[in-house]
């Protein structure tokens, strides 16, 4: 099987990214744009997402102020000793789709993870200015590289659902939803259509 | 008679979770090479050097290919002339708890109703056959659910005809859209009973990659459905190009006068499958 034996170079025309976004960057992205981003991010699935809106619902403060930041829909494999994190792939947004307007009022500027969003999800993106990535979907060990130090921050019982802050360096990302109210997915169905391209 | 001691199979289960996590079989791996060496869109293109590069990544490293290492699905082929020694299920339910603990696999599995995870990443669904023989055939395929949160089973009448089957995989497929992480491989079980589709669907999932039906009037149509599908230009991860499916495979059964039932079960680029044969 001659499977590549090294990592071959890849996206040479992504756009580096610091996280958090500034306002400046977050403004500048465009759908299906590649984006190599570096720095901090926090993790969230379907458990903290339900929690973060339990908290919410009883007056009570979030653990992490999600202002600003971007969070990951992850919930990765957990790490060999030694290693920082095991596989860590995006899980499928739509899941988050009842809970995201809510966490995008506060602040949030941007989510990342595979698969397009409600109409209500880009409603409220265009409201409160956030943008929506695309990670890549099954390249789990590959973009478990990409994150140098993984910490816990909050539910330590969900298990993989956990709250994580991640230190990321050239992790890539695809622009679907930018400020603009574009998206990538309904882009590529309209230009595309029998396989044009 | 041969027997088969129990703990034979506990420690062949735990190998084949591990194994099935961190090493992708070489079917799927042509099959992704394959689509890489035809793919016309320049960031499908890219993608797909992305999951090559994965999946070395992972067997080098022992890091599993997909953070989702999945729900424990067994297929069992029990020949009739063999004798399991000690209690069967237990011994398939502890190889995968073993396999998910030892091999730093995620535990997936939780109680529908409080959502609480059982940490052991089981119970794993198990399907026994019986055949001739004196042979035990273990096969695994641990199932990731952004992909099978994106099959479907339903019952048409017999009026839809083939050409209701088809229209009715190929819109299914087309609106999981980039959700079931494409290039995918869709398991299409055809007739049956209710639950008879849906298992042959998962089972058209074990065929190697590409393998088209015996049926020649079967393999017409799985190619028909992969060449529209294929034809729409989703692609990878549905940012357009070629490959939204690498195959399909279509697995049929006798049905009531009544039904028609069609199962889709799709799989996602990362197939991970294994199998031993004691």
């Amino acid at each position: 099987m001659s499977l590549l034996a090294s990592e071959p170079a890849f996206f040479d025309n992504q756009l580096e990214v610091s996280l958090p976004f500034t306002p400046e960057a977050l403004a500048s992205l465009k759908a299906g744009q590649l984006v190599s981003l570096s720095g901090t991010l926090y993790t969230g699935r379907d458990q903290t997402h339900r929690r973060l809106c339990a908290l919410l619902d009883e007056g009570k403060e979030l653990p992490v102020d999600l202002a600003g930041q971007l969070l990951y829909y992850v919930g990765p494999s957990p790490a060999r000793p030694g290693r920082v994190i095991g596989a860590a792939g995006p899980t499928t947004s739509y899941r988050m789709d009842s809970y995201t307007p809510r966490l995008l009022a506060l602040g949030l500027a941007a989510t990342m993870g595979k698969g397009a969003r409600s109409a209500e999800v880009r409603q409220a993106m265009l409201a409160h200015g956030a943008v929506y990535l695309a990670a890549i979907g099954g390249a789990g060990a590959f973009l478990s590289k990409c994150i140098k130090k993984a910490e816990l921050v909050a539910f330590a019982d969900a298990g993989p659902e956990a709250l994580f802050r991640f230190e990321v360096e050239k992790f890539p990302a695809v622009v679907i939803n930018d400020l603009e109210g574009r998206d990538y997915y309904a882009l590529v169905a309209a230009g595309n259509k029998k396989g044009e391209g | 008679m041969r027997e088969i001691d129990s703990n034979e199979i506990c420690q062949g289960v735990r190998d084949l979770a591990i194994g099935a996590a961190h090493d992708l079989e070489p079917d799927i791996l042509e099959a992704l090479l394959a689509a890489r060496d035809r793919e016309t869109g320049e960031l499908a293109g890219n993608i797909l050097n992305v999951l090559l590069a994965n999946a070395n990544i992972a067997s080098r490293d022992r890091i599993p290919v997909c953070q989702d290492t999945g729900t424990g699905i067994l297929f069992l082929e029990i020949g009739q002339e063999v004798h399991i020694r000690g209690d069967l299920h237990a011994a398939l339910q502890e190889g995968v708890r073993l396999g998910y603990e030892e091999g730093y696999l995620r535990k997936s599995v939780c109680d529908p109703l409080t959502r609480l995870n059982t940490g052991t990443n089981t119970p794993a669904v198990v399907h026994l056959d019986l055949v001739p023989g004196d042979r035990l055939t273990i096969r695994f395929l641990p199932k990731g659910c952004g992909s099978e949160n994106m099959s479907s089973l339903v019952m048409l009448p017999p009026a839809a005809g083939t050409e209701g089957v088809v229209r009715h995989v190929i819109e299914r497929v087309l609106a999981a859209g980039s959700n079931p992480c494409p290039p995918m491989i869709v398991g299409v079980g055809l007739g049956g009973s209710f639950e008879k589709a849906a298992l042959l669907a998962k089972k058209a999932l074990l065929r190697p990659v590409g393998e088209q039906s015996e049926r020649a009037d079967v393999a017409v149509l799985e190619e028909r459905i992969l060449r529209e599908i294929n034809g729409q230009g989703q692609g990878v991860h549905g940012f357009g190009g070629i490959n939204t499916a690498l195959a399909v495979h279509m697995e049929t059964f006798p049905c009531h006068i009544a039904s028609l039932p069609v199962a889709i079960n799709i799989q996602c680029h990362a197939h991970r499958h294994k199998e031993l044969v004691i």
